[in-house]
This record gives structure tokens, sequence and C-alpha cells, in this order.
């Protein structure tokens, strides 16, 4: 009478098993769809002309996304220059007081800022520097992406500097160098690897933003370098071309999608591997 | 730099003092300028706020509570009232949710409990976490040309009106963006479930089944939930794949495949053509909603992560 | 010397101001070097005149081993030419008995040397600072035997050129390298002296209790 009962549950287990293991595959399908896809309608429209010119009028054959590269360039650059100095010191800021009010405050800070949707970013640089400058611009598009940044770097600079053991300090100290040398030529190189590691990642994920351009680098059909006027950006163009009705921007759109998530996807892979071998012993 | 060097050669038990010059920087500056940087972010976040609130004032004086509940969205009159925008939001991020948890927690479970070390796992997760590095717009991009096509055909199947963007389609893209969120954090939550606990059941005769219904998920269930939640978070406040393939609609939805529009997706779409102030100011408040609410549900999982104890 | 807990590394600290690293540290008293209150001095200038070695190795990871020895004068900003750096390196190299190991690798990084080869880097690098005393907080703990007794070879040599405080809970290796013992008990200093007189004829019944092992 036991028999049958336990029978049964050792059915429901592999059973159950089954289940688990053939949704967890199911869902990594998306991946090698995605991958497929944007491979095979993309590839072949990449070549040197593709990268080089500018996108050309509608019905005009050729065109390239060479200015949505600079422009994805330009606004990275800008991002980092403003996201980078500033959330390293919150970082060092934050792993150097562990408790405390204001630690704890910012703490709560950084945590909200990373959950603000992208498109609220948009209009916040939009209200702080498209309005005062009066027109759109690759300053206040980097200036988004750049309070996108912040909160990842930040965090990936407190999380790395925590993981430094005291050790090492107390020697630097022992030495009778002073604490800022100490947390700056000492405690900041140990933790490199990871802080760097924050940094690409957080790159990798503001390279593909699009909503936080639509009204601040405003997209362009013109290659500019001014950072005080609109700027292309791949993510832009390809939401341009993709919902436009003409089927050649649709081709390119596949285009600058290949390029788009080669650069993505190759900053999250080179990201976990390469800076794992900077990584510091203790 | 000026200093005296001493004798530098060391001998002897007494040295000559050695009268090095202090360092440029001393202590209480640097620490004074650590902490300026912790209250910049800190004003940052305050400066974000009160710029949504007081730019989306005029909207807010103007409508009031009416701003939230009513179905009228019609710039030409400058009637904005966003129920229609709440209702999509609300519909494609739970319907999202649904999809997504179906695929989520076994994931957690499989790269948690079942295969927790080797290869497999870590393919899984990596996997995983490509999923979540995929940019908006390319999921839209593969929605608009991939999935709303066959949507179109159980559309037509189904005899409803083909359009093939509309809240499913949204909520598919969607389910799928936001699963690499829920099962990395029921991931870590169900490999921190102690093991003697296990133990203790499976010497009782359970099987691995029964561990993980009775054992495992109720310890790790307000985890799994805050995996949840936070995957909610980012659904809605997602835009650009959502704008793709939502269909573009300020009228109430009237089916799962009715095109509509979300709080995100309506701002997408008409911020850049808004003329004249309320218009504008009315969008903004969009954005302080979107800004609230994803706030408030982010910050109520973390806290239930917080207590469970979950680091790295 | 004195049992574990007794409060003989928070003393030693406050010599070189170390337990100021913990906030809400506090500190009564007078301590002098050459007629000196070094609670008068900058607790930086007073660590660079007073060294200290740790339990356990702590050579600093991203640096070679040339610039872990002389990694006080870079980190503080001191300027020394090349030949100066080197001359400082190899002499405190040797002082602290490890010259011969690694004057082939001097630009290796630190990690690849045994426990007790990285002690002894981090007593040179204490030592190229040319400080007046050097203060060893139970170096040899973390070290294997053979180890062990390297370094306290070392430091009855070291006994020439610096003054020495050990701290250790091995009252053997108290009396084998010590001129002076100081036994310290439940936060009390009980009794100092001689380390002939202090190991064969204690004043104090604690720390004769100490030395024939009735507690520690």
């Amino acid at each position: 009478m036991k028999e049958p009962s336990i029978r049964r549950r050792i059915l429901y287990d592999k059973f159950f098993k089954m289940i688990i293991v053939l949704l967890t595959f199911c869902s990594i399908l998306p991946m090698f769809f995605i991958l497929f896809f944007i491979t095979s309608k993309g590839i072949s429209v990449i070549n040197w002309r593709f990268l080089t010119h500018l996108p050309k009028p509608v019905g005009e054959m050729g065109g390239g996304i060479s200015n949505a590269i600079i422009g994805t360039l330009m606004l990275i650059g800008i991002s980092t220059v403003f996201s980078v100095p500033v959330g390293i010191l919150a970082g060092i800021f934050l792993s150097e007081n562990r408790k405390g009010k204001l630690a704890s405050l910012t703490r709560l800070c950084v945590e909200t800022l990373q959950g603000i949707p992208s498109i609220v970013i948009g209009i916040i640089a939009y209200i702080w520097l498209v309005i005062t400058m009066g027109s759109f611009s690759a300053l206040s598009g980097g200036v988004a992406l750049g309070l996108m940044m912040l909160p990842v770097i930040i965090t990936a600079t407190e999380e790395t500097l925590k993981l430094i053991p005291e050790s090492l300090r107390e020697a630097s100290l022992a030495l009778g160098v002073s604490y800022p040398r100490t947390i700056l030529k000492v405690i900041l190189p140990a933790g490199v690897s990871g802080i760097v590691t924050g940094i690409l990642l957080s790159i990798a994920r503001v390279a593909g933003e699009t909503a936080p351009l639509l009204f601040t680098a405003f997209g362009s059909p013109y290659m500019n370098l001014n950072v005080l006027k609109p700027v292309n950006s791949l993510p832009l163009m390809i939401f341009n071309y993709a919902t436009s009705p003409y089927p050649e921007w649709h081709t390119l759109a596949w285009g600058a999608s290949f390029i788009l998530i080669v650069l993505v996807l190759g900053l999250n892979l080179f990201t976990k591997g390469v800076t794992r071998r900077w990584k510091v012993q203790f | 730099m000026n200093h005296s060097r001493a004798e530098v050669l060391v001998l002897g038990t007494k040295t000559e003092t050695m009268r090095w010059h202090k360092p440029a920087l001393s202590e209480s500056s640097f620490r004074r300028i650590l902490s300026i940087t912790g209250a910049f972010v800190l004003l940052l976040l305050l400066a974000i706020f009160f710029s949504l609130v007081i730019a989306s004032f005029p909207a807010i004086r103007n409508f009031g509570v009416r701003f939230l509940f009513s179905a009228t969205w019609d710039p030409v009159r400058s009637e904005f009232g966003t129920f229609p925008f709440l209702v999509g939001t609300l519909a494609t991020s739970f319907l999202a949710l649904l999809i997504s948890v179906v695929f989520s927690i076994p994931i957690s479970i499989f790269v948690g409990e079942y295969s927790a070390q080797g290869s497999t796992p870590a393919f899984i997760k990596s996997m995983i976490e490509l999923l979540a590095g995929v940019p908006s717009v390319i999921y839209g991009f593969c929605g608009l040309f991939l999935l709303a096509p066959l949507v179109r055909t159980l559309e037509v199947r189904l005899g409803v009106a083909p359009y093939g963007v509309g809240i499913f389609t949204a909520s598919l893209v969607l389910s799928i963006m936001i699963i690499p969120y829920s099962a990395s954090i029921g991931r870590e939550v169900i490999s921190l479930v102690p093991s003697d606990l296990k133990e203790a059941a499976l010497s009782l005769g359970a099987t691995r089944f029964e561990v993980i219904r009775k054992v495992i998920l109720p310890y790790a269930g307000s985890g799994i939930v805050a995996g949840i939640l936070l995957s909610l978070g980012r659904a809605l406040g997602e835009t650009m794949a959502v704008t793709m393939v939502i269909g573009n609609s300020n009228f109430i939805p009237k089916g799962i495949f009715s095109p509509a529009n979300t709080l995100a997706s309506v701002v997408a779409n008409e911020f850049t053509e808004a003329t004249g102030s309320l218009y504008l100011a009315s969008l903004i408040e969009l954005g302080l909603v979107l800004f609230i609410v994803t706030t408030l549900i982010n910050l109520i999982g973390k806290l239930i992560i917080r207590r469970m104890g979950v680091g790295e | 010397m004195g049992p574990s807990g007794c409060g003989k590394t928070t003393l030693i600290r406050c010599i070189n101001r170390m337990h100021e690293l913990i906030p809400d540290a506090r500190v009564s008293g007078k301590i002098f070097l050459d007629h000196e209150d070094i609670y008068a001095t900058d607790p930086i200038i007073v660590r660079r005149q007073i060294g200290m070695v740790f339990q356990k190795p702590n050579p600093f990871p991203t640096m070679s081993i040339h610039d872990n020895v002389i990694a006080g004068y870079n980190l503080n900003g001191i300027p020394l030419t090349k030949d100066e750096k080197k001359k400082i390196a190899e002499e405190s190299l040797r002082k602290a008995a490890l010259w011969e190991e690694v004057k082939e690798s001097l630009h290796r990084k630190g990690t690849f040397l045994s426990g007790g080869q990285q002690q002894r880097l981090c007593i040179a690098r204490a030592l190229a600072m040319g400080p007046a005393v050097l203060l060893l907080d139970e170096p040899t703990s973390a070290l294997d035997p053979k180890a062990t007794s390297h370094i306290e070879e070392l430091i009855v040599q070291l006994k020439d050129t610096v003054s020495i405080i050990l701290v250790t809970h091995n009252m053997a290796q108290a009396a084998r390298v010590s001129d002076f013992a100081a036994f310290v008990y439940l936060g009390e200093l009980v009794e100092f002296g001689p380390s002939g007189r202090m190991f064969t004829a204690p004043k104090d019944k604690r720390t004769e209790a100490y030395l024939t092992g009735k507690f520690g």
C-alpha cells in the first residue's frame, strides 16, 4: 500500500525535474533567435562603405551609419567624463564610511538612481540642458547617459574597495603614509580591476540606450562633432529606421543592429574574461 | 616639493628625526571632499525629483487628480487624462510578469538547486546575463519584425483584428527582457537556503521535488517575491521595446490584442512634438508618476532582499 | 608577552598611534621617543620613525619586491634617484636577511615568496625608512617553525641597529630573543624587567603563574 504512493512521488519528482529543465532551456532560446536573426539579416549589409558613409535620403541606394558610430562614441566619451570621477570618489566615500547618516542616505540615493527609468532621465536632461541651451545637443545626451552610468560605477567601486583587506591599509599607514595617499596610491590601485569592470559594464549598458537620447541628442542625418549640436547614435538610428516605412532603411537598421550587438555583447564578454586577469591577489 | 632629507642610510638605534614635509592634502580635507561627493549624489536625486515636480506643475495645477482617471488624451483640446496609459502600463507589465515568472522561477530552481556547480549553470548564467545586456531597441526591432507577424497570424486565426502589435506582443517582448532580473535574485536566495534544512528533509525520505516544494520555496519565498518585484519595476519603466510593438493608440485598450500605449511609450512618442506648455507639462507629469511608482517598487523589493541577507 | 586578549597588541599599537584608526579610540598618558612626546607630533611623522611589522605578512600586492621595500619613500612622494632607491633596497634586504634569496627577482611581485620570506620583506620595508624603533606584532605566529627560527635569528641580529619591541604569546620566543621583557595580563602591565631575571625569578605571582603554564 505504501508502494504506489512512493512510486507516484518518484514519478512527480522526475516529471517536475523534466519541466524545470525544459523551461530553463526554453528561456535561453530567445537569445539564440535574436543573435541568429540579427546576424543573418545584418551581416550582408556590412561593408566598408556602410561603416564610413553618411546615411542617404530615402530612395537613394547606399548610405551608411558613420555618423551614428561617431555619435555613439562621442556620447560615451561625454558620459564617461561626467560619471567616472564623481562615481569613483563617491564609491570611495561609501566604502570608507560603512555607517554614518550621510553614507546611508547616499547609498539609498544610489539605489534609487539606478532604478529610474531611462526615459525619465531623458526628461531630466531635457529640463536641465535642452531648455536652458535652447537646442538639442550631444552634451545633454551625454549627461543623460552619465546619470545612468553613475550609480553603476559608484556601486562597483564601493563593492570592490570593501573587499580589500584591512591589512593593506595598515601596512601603508604604518609606513607613515598619509590617509589620502593610502587611499589613492594603495587601496585604489588594488581595486582597479573591479572598478574598471564597473565602468566597462556601465558603458555597455548606455551604448545601447535610446530613450534618454530621444529628446536630448535627438539624432541627426549629418556628421557632427560639435558637442553643442544634435548628434546621431546607433540605437537612435535603429529606432528611426526600423519604425520607418522604407524597406531600404529596415535593411540598414539590421546592419546597425548587428554592429550594436557586437559592440555591447563584446564589451560584456571582454569585461568578464579580461578583467579577471587583472584581479589582484591578496 | 621642499623638504630636508635626513640621513637616509639607516644605522644606529637613533636616526635624525626626519622632518619631512606634511603631505599636500590633509586627511580632513580629503575626507571633506569625499563627503561632498556623497552629498552631491544626494542633491542630484533631490534635484531630479524637484525638477520633475516643478516642470509638471502646470499640469498638476490644471488637472489635479483627474489626470489619473480621465480617459481623454487630446492634445488639440488640451485635455490630458492618462487612464488609458495606466491601463496599458499595468496590463503589459503584469502580463509580462506572469509570463516571465513561468521561466524565471524554473531557472532559479535549476541553477540554484539542481545544478549549482559546473559548466552547465555557468553557461546558463552567462546566457541570462547576455539576455539582460541586449539593448531595448533591438528587442523592439526583433519584436516588430519577427514576433509581430507571428502574432498577426494568430490573430487572424482567432478572428481578431490583425494588428500584430498591441498589448499581447508587447507583453511577450517585455517578459523576455525581465526574466534575468527575477532569475538572478531567485537563484541567489535559493542557493542560500541552508543545506542542513535540505538534508534533514532528504534524510526523512523526501524526494527532491518535495524538498523544493516544502523546504526551499517557503524559505526563499520572500526573496523570490522581491526579485519579481524588481523585475516589475523594470517592466514598468521599459520604453523602447514596448514603444515599438504596442501599437501607439491613446484609447483605453479593449482587449489583450488591442493596440495601446504605456506611460513610457506615450512620452517617447509625443515628447518631441509637444506644443504648448500644458502638453509638455502633462508629459513630464507622466515621467513623475513613473519615477514615483518605480522608485517605490524598487525600494520595497530591495528592502525585502536586504532583510533576507542576500549580498555579494 | 602575555596570553591572548591581554591587551599587548593594543598597547603596541599605541606606540605608533595605529590605534587611532579605530573610531572612538581613547588613550591617556604619554610616550616619549628621544624626549619628544609622540602624541604631540603628527602621527604620520611618528610612524616614519617607529616602524611596524604585522602578524600576517602584508606586502603590497601591486608592487614588485624592489618597490615594496622602498614603498615608504614612493608612497610618501619623497624623491630619490634610481640609484639611491636601489641602494636602500639592497641595504634593507640584506639587513632583513632576504637579499641573497631575491636579488635576481627584484622586479617580480612579492606574492610568490613563502610566508617567512614575505615577512622578511615586510621587515625590510619597515627598515628602509630608517626607524628608531621597530614594532613587531606577533610576527611569527602565522609562520612555520623553520621560518620562525629564521625570523628570531634576524631579530637578534637587528637588535644592534634598531630598538625592537616584540609582542608575542610564545614565552619561549620571548625568552630566546629579548633583553627586557614585559608581562601584560588583563589589560595591565604586571611586571617589567631584564629578561634574565624575569624568566628565572619573576617578582609578581601572576607572572610566575603565566611562566609556569598555569594559564595562557
